[in-house]
């Protein structure tokens, strides 16, 4: 590879001194802008937040005199049970979402790769909801869970003979964590499936005819192949998506609004609550730190897990 | 034809089928229930069992476009005859269109910050990723995944910072904030997915112009920007998607002059509670030209989506 690159690098090197800013220049300009971007709407605010989270500033009081009070809002947060709650309404969301996503995800990519005819069509028309705003589509949903007039309700009851205004998906403690499951899983099996079915379509076949030859069994050939070398397709598809649900925000704030009481108000939500309906800054400034570097952490370990199967 | 063992039976593949298209029939439902719905009349929608059966009518586009207020029957019949369809429509139920709503200025800021935040993105993020892909840039391991990671904040708790930060430079509400802010969300998900495109193009192009004559950045020009163009294409569509379908920033940061549709959308009411048929109405419009997109152009979106997930 290197003597491939110095064997490329001659003529450039030759071009680059007859006109021309040299490559050194041109690289700075052209990552410069998107560098500056960053550092000016990510970075930046990352230490803004990192320095506000040792304070007990509020947004709403401008005039307030800014206290540093050390790690006092770390401590509360820490304390405070209503942030445990919203953790496990989270655990509760990414656990069952991740479940269902997973089984029916990768069942669907092992269907269609049995290559039937108009399959392709088929796979668009299951990804169109991912592609869909979730404010609106979960806008939308709160009209189908209605307890008498929702076309769910109705479904579920035709289907079980239970009277449709007998429960309430978003309105029942039981029942609301279980609204935003289904909703979501809806939404974002086919980005499962989409990663599984190029998972599947990486194996070889002359890896199962081998497989035949020494005929081995069907079932034999699904959990000694196929499994393994989807696996990391998978776990890849998993990581997205847990990243993606722990930040959960659009679809809850339309389905439940993180009620009934506070069942289904997961940490995002409760964040949002805290900075910008209380104006609690400082402190909410610190729960965000708390939960990046939450998802941060778990995301490298696991990152690290998924290397591993890799390799093997 | 030749026989092979991989290859699925016509009845596995009848079964398969069957199932798929099953799966894909259930996903739409909810889809096609919001088109279904934005044709009713608000009676109509409402009504139980729900109504797959109906006469259409265009109340809910006409609701959705126009403010309405009530007048008494005696005004109504002093009224000169209605104009158009849609005055007829709103005298129907007693009312008098009062004038337009807010729906055509919130969809318009959706297609101005979508738009200008995909091009600014695309802009950027193409020389970005040139640069990474063609030059030596100390750290460029690391800036990478720095960029990437910038994604696993939760939005809310970028947000706390952000609001401060457009509140103290005049940006808050503003189309140049948002564009600005979703640039930032985007541009680490758009360097990273042309990055990949660009390293597949060979280098051999440009160093075969480079000796022509040809300076740099008339190379990367006039030889590189043409081979990518699918790839800068389908990066496109995914940043276009994010803008358009955003909603945790457009929520905090914007309320007037620049909020984006998915905001606005859930807020509309009519006259006694919600008016769904307006509602569906305004997400069919919303929702549909992205439907358009992914079916018109699944190909690229499909492989844009394994591509991006299974190189990171």
């Amino acid at each position: 590879m290197t003597i491939d690159r110095l064997a490329s690098a001659t003529p450039v090197r030759v071009a680059r001194k007859i006109k021309g800013l040299s490559d050194r220049a041109i690289a700075w300009i052209f990552v410069g802008p998107t560098i500056f971007l960053l550092l000016a709407i990510n970075i930046f605010p990352l230490i803004w937040t990192i320095n506000l989270s040792f304070t007990n500033y509020k947004a709403n009081r401008i005039n307030r005199e800014v206290k540093y009070i050390g790690l006092r809002n770390y401590e509360r947060i820490l304390g405070d049970s209503d942030i445990w709650l919203s953790m496990q309404a989270t655990a509760h969301f990414l656990f069952w979402t991740l479940f269902f996503q997973v089984l029916l995800g990768f069942a669907l990519a092992w269907l269609i790769n049995r290559k039937f005819r108009g399959n392709d069509l088929w796979t668009t028309i299951i990804v169109l909801p991912m592609m869909l705003s979730p404010a609106v589509v979960g806008n939308f949903w709160t009209f189908l869970y209605q307890p008498q007039i929702g076309l769910f309700n109705y479904i579920i009851a035709f289907f079980t003979g239970a009277d449709p205004s007998s429960f309430e998906m978003l309105g029942s403690v039981d029942l609301a964590p279980w609204s935003i499951v289904i909703v979501d899983t809806w939404m974002w099996t086919p980005f499962v499936m989409l990663i599984c079915l190029a998972g599947l379509r990486s194996i070889p076949d002359y890896i199962y005819e081998a497989a035949e030859i020494d005929r081995a069994s069907k079932l034999r050939q699904f959990f000694t192949i196929t499994i393994p070398m989807v696996l990391p397709f998978l776990m890849l598809a998993v990581l997205f998506r847990g990243i993606e649900n722990f930040k959960m925000f659009d679809l809850v704030v339309q389905l439940t609004g993180g009620g009934p009481g506070s069942v289904t108000e997961m940490a995002s939500i409760n964040l949002k609550r805290e900075a910008f309906e209380k104006w609690r800054t400082g402190y909410s400034s610190a729960f965000a730190i708390i939960l990046f570097v939450t998802v941060f952490g778990l995301a490298s370990i696991y990152v690290k897990a998924l290397n591993k199967v890799k390799e093997r | 034809m030749s026989y092979s063992i991989t290859e699925p039976t016509s009845r596995q593949k009848w079964f398969a089928g069957t199932l798929v298209i099953l799966y894909a029939v259930i996903t739409m439902i909810p889809l096609l229930w919001i088109m279904m719905t934005s044709f009713k009349t608000p009676p109509d929608s409402i009504s139980y069992p729900p109504k797959v059966f109906y006469t259409p009518s265009l109340e809910g586009y006409v609701n959705l476009f126009t403010t309405r207020t009530r007048v008494s029957p005696e005004t109504l019949a002093s009224l000169p005859p209605p104009e158009n369809f849609a005055e007829e429509i709103v005298r129907g139920r007693d009312m008098v269109i009062a004038g337009p709503s807010k729906f055509g200025g919130r969809f318009l800021n959706s297609v101005i910050i979508g738009f200008g935040s995909t091009f600014l993105s695309i802009f950027l993020g193409t020389l970005a990723a040139y640069a990474f892909s063609r030059f030596k840039i100390p750290l460029a391991d690391d800036l990478l995944f720095f960029i990437l990671s910038t994604r696993m904040m939760p939005p809310i708790a970028v947000a706390i910072p952000i609001f401060l930060m457009y509140r103290k430079l005049g940006l808050s509400d503003t189309h140049l904030g948002m564009i600005l802010l979703y640039t930032a969300v985007n541009i680490s998900l758009a360097v990273w997915l042309l990055k990949g495109f660009i390293d597949e193009i060979p280098r051999e192009y440009e160093e075969a112009a480079l000796i022509d004559g040809y300076t740099r950045f008339q190379a990367f020009y006039k030889v590189v920007l043409p081979q990518a163009a699918t790839g800068i294409a389908s990066t496109a569509i995914f940043c276009l998607i994010f803008a358009w379908n955003e909603y945790a920033f457009a929520v905090l940061l914007t309320s007037g002059t620049a909020q984006t549709a998915p905001p606005f959308i859930p807020t509309i009411i009519g006259v006694g509670g919600l008016d769904w048929p307006a509602i569906a109405a305004g997400a069919t419009l919303f929702l549909l030209p992205v439907m358009i997109f992914t079916v018109m152009l699944r190909k690229h979106l499909l492989r844009g989506i394994t591509f991006g997930a299974v190189r990171k």
